[in-house]
């Protein structure tokens, strides 16, 4: 178990997977400013929501690259011939996967809400969302991508699936930056996330299963 | 530790591959699956290491399984080493197993070479090494000769037999010649029995 998630810890952060995971992130962050104008006291108000979706753009990207590659290269076989049940596996690369994306996520969104121009106040609350959020990002993930592994145009399919079912991290995210009622979008959001990190593994191992016959 | 078959069907795409297929497996003794293209001896191999359910009958394996299938499964950025010992710690095998069946296919002088870097048939004889490493019992073997030269044919023999010999069982899958002394051969044809 600890073997199956440094590895893939180690493949998420080889090739610049995290770098483009954070270029790209940025690259959204930095997009809104162009889209809306350079208005500071509006952007200040956007600009949490902006890194929230941002930071789900992003979390799309990796996607394709989770499980696709393990199924085609045949390890998941070997594992499955080793008795490693494909659930586990699932919640390795959950792990693996939140260790190679969330913590370069949240150091890339403190430069983005340096160009966002957002108060301290809101960047801590924006830091706290993501600690609660990104593992459920990363549960969708995995199981997304077990889910598209093995079909042509996979990753186009992948924003179709995940986006949708990212909508409530997204609500409770932004929700959460809000001063007065952010507390209550707290807990929201990290049932959310709970449900997602609970329920993603089973749903990953089952679709490797049905992309492995 | 046995291998048994019980009149096993299998089904791709909604068409019949083979059915009725039987056969039995004791410590030391070996089977070829023989049969051309398409006919499913990599089916046959994946329903017995229980990767495919069978459409009809049994498959029952007892003892621990290593598997040699067509993908090397192999993260091509690491060394051959690296590599093996992944799957070594899986398996509860030592380096010293790892070194052992590095040696045994011919390929100690690669040890620190990036997988990416190997030819096909180099690559086929890593995995191998990870099933002799594996230390498991019951061998399955798709298409071991593919892309072997010679000496590397040979030196797979010779494996096959040392793992028979120390009681271990073998099926393989191949179109090749192999020379596995008194194996059973089970053929496989069009919607054909055993």
């Amino acid at each position: 178990m600890l073997a199956l998630t440094l590895r893939d810890v180690r493949r998420g952060y080889a090739g610049g997977g995290a770098a483009l995971v954070v270029a790209f992130f940025l690259l959204v962050a930095v997009l809104f400013p162009f889209a809306i104008g350079p208005d500071a006291a509006v952007l200040a108000r956007v600009g949490g929501g902006v890194i929230w979706a941002a930071a789900l753009l992003a979390a799309l990207l990796p996607v394709e690259r989770l499980v696709g590659p393990d199924l085609e290269s045949g390890v998941l076989d070997q594992l499955r011939v080793r008795g490693v049940s494909l659930a586990l596996v699932a919640a390795a690369k959950i792990v693996a996967h939140w260790v190679a994306f969330a913590p370069p996520l949240m150091l890339a969104a403190v430069i983005a809400a340096g160009l966002l121009d957002l108060s301290g106040a809101t960047l801590v609350r924006v830091e706290i969302g993501l600690a609660i959020g990104t593992p459920g990002l990363a549960a969708l993930a995995v199981a997304t991508g077990a889910l598209v592994a093995g079909l042509r145009g996979g990753s186009a399919v992948a924003g179709l699936v995940m986006l949708p079912l990212a909508v409530p991290l997204l609500i409770f995210g932004a929700g959460a930056l809000d001063p007065v009622g952010g507390a209550g979008a707290f807990k929201l959001l990290g049932a959310v996330s709970l449900v997602l990190v609970a329920g993603a593994p089973f749903v990953a191992g089952a679709a490797m299963r049905a992309g492995m016959e | 530790m046995s291998l048994a078959f019980r009149r096993v069907a299998c089904d791709r795409g909604g068409r019949r591959l083979f059915d009725d297929v039987s056969f039995a497996l004791a410590a030391g003794e070996a089977a070829v699956v023989a049969g051309p293209n398409g006919v499913g001896k990599s089916s046959l191999i994946r329903i017995a290491a229980g990767l495919l359910p069978p459409a009809a009958g049994e498959a029952t394996a007892t003892g621990r399984i290593a598997l040699l299938a067509e993908a090397a499964a192999l993260d091509v950025e690491r060394t051959v080493s690296e590599g093996l010992a992944f799957w070594a710690k899986l398996d509860g095998a030592d380096a010293a197993a790892v070194a052992q069946a590095l040696d045994a296919v011919g390929l100690e002088a690669l040890a620190a070479v990036p997988v990416r870097m190997l030819s096909t048939g180099q690559r086929r004889r890593v995995a191998m090494a990870r099933v002799v490493a594996s230390g498991a019992p019951i061998w399955l073997l798709d298409e071991p000769g593919n892309g072997l030269d010679a000496a590397s044919l040979g030196r797979l023999e010779a494996l096959i037999a040392r793992h028979r010999g120390g009681g271990g069982i073998v099926l393989a899958a191949t179109h090749l010649p192999l020379a596995i002394p008194g194996a059973q051969t089970i053929h496989l044809s069009g919607g054909g029995t055993a």
